[in-house]
């Protein structure tokens, strides 16, 4: 079995007419889980494949990637360290990410 | 990103051919540039540079800060051995991401049945090798205990800069092994890049733990060069 080919992917699903956003990690401090450059593809539906984070903040990211799809702008998100008491998504690791989302046209 | 980039980019993907994305992070304009464009481009340097460590990541630009995604062509590895422990071996790199090929000239080990899904060339390694074109991302590990086939096809690995280079064998073996090697001319700094005994001292017995000890140095070369084990 070869590597998720990520690209691939989001090519055959955008061709096979469904709407696709591709997130990517541009930017990481301290101990992040996945390094720059790493893919998450997501469907219209909210499927998706691949990882940004451990499973940290992906919930998030696909419920963003759903806003740009919807909004055709890409976006620029930054995640911090997990606050658990303000239930705000975040890396438990103690890193921080940036993802920078963009719709597939 | 246009469908039509991403088309471009996963047909220089399909090739083996490095390719760079560059986004333009304020504005979300982005383009292609192929490896061969590399030299005549704007951001030439920084391209160049990312080209080299493989690595994704911003630059700071007169434009604006942009974003690098780095494509080069997945790692190889070339076995020789249609043996048991490529049986394992093969899979398993395959999962880490490795495009594999496996030469054996003896076609009953050489069989579809033994390697399904592997790429297998059933053909003295003189033969098959040149046109392989092995380079910096490529690993190499013989594993036919028959140096026949092994001799010669560490001596091509040797001259082609191989970012791993491993033989199966005892201690005594590879001693006689380099003693051959040496008679046919190879210097000794060269020899002393095949790693013998291969693999990583883990105590691995079965042929896949045997695999796992390879590729785990393997790795080991890959992400560390060759300063640290």
């Amino acid at each position: 079995m070869q590597q998720e080919d990520l690209l691939g992917t989001a090519a055959a699903w955008r061709m096979a007419g469904r709407k696709v956003a591709l997130a990517t990690v541009t930017e990481t401090w301290g101990s992040a889980p996945r390094p720059a450059g790493s893919n998450l593809v997501i469907d219209g539906e909210g499927n998706f494949l691949g990882s940004v984070s451990g499973g940290c903040v992906e919930g998030a990211v696909v419920s963003e990637a759903l806003d740009v799809i919807a909004g055709g702008k890409p976006r620029l998100i930054s995640f911090g360290v997990a606050d658990e008491t303000a239930w705000e998504v975040g890396l438990s690791c103690g890193g921080k990410i940036s993802v920078y989302v963009e719709p597939v046209k | 990103m246009q469908l039509a980039l991403l088309n471009a980019l996963n047909e220089e993907r399909a090739a083996r051919r490095a390719a760079i994305v560059v986004t333009a992070l304020a504005s979300g304009e982005q383009r292609l540039v192929k490896v061969a464009d590399v030299a005549k481009d704007a951001l030439r340097e920084a391209l160049e540079a990312r080209l080299r460590s493989g690595k994704s990541g911003t630059e700071e630009t007169p434009g604006g800060k942009v974003f690098l995604t780095v494509f080069v062509p997945p790692a190889r590895l070339v076995i020789t051995g249609a043996v048991h422990i490529s049986q394992e071996l093969a899979p398993m790199a395959q999962r880490l991401g490795y495009d594999v090929t496996i030469v054996d000239p003896r076609t009953a080990f050489a069989t579809p049945e033994r390697f399904a899904g592997i790429k297998l060339l059933a053909e003295w390694p003189d033969k098959v090798l040149p046109a392989l074109a092995i380079d910096a991302h490529t690993a190499f590990a013989a594993l036919t205990h028959d140096p026949k086939i092994d001799d010669p096809a560490l001596l091509h690995a040797l001259s082609k800069d191989c970012f791993y280079v491993g033989a199966l064998g005892s201690r005594k073996t590879h001693t006689a092994r380099l003693e051959r090697l040496k008679s046919q001319g190879t210097t000794d700094a060269k020899l002393a890049r095949i790693h013998a005994p291969i693999g990583l001292d883990i105590g691995a017995v079965s042929p896949a733990e045997i695999a796992v000890s390879i590729l785990a140095e393997i790795t080991a070369r890959l992400r560390l060069g060759d300063g640290k084990r």
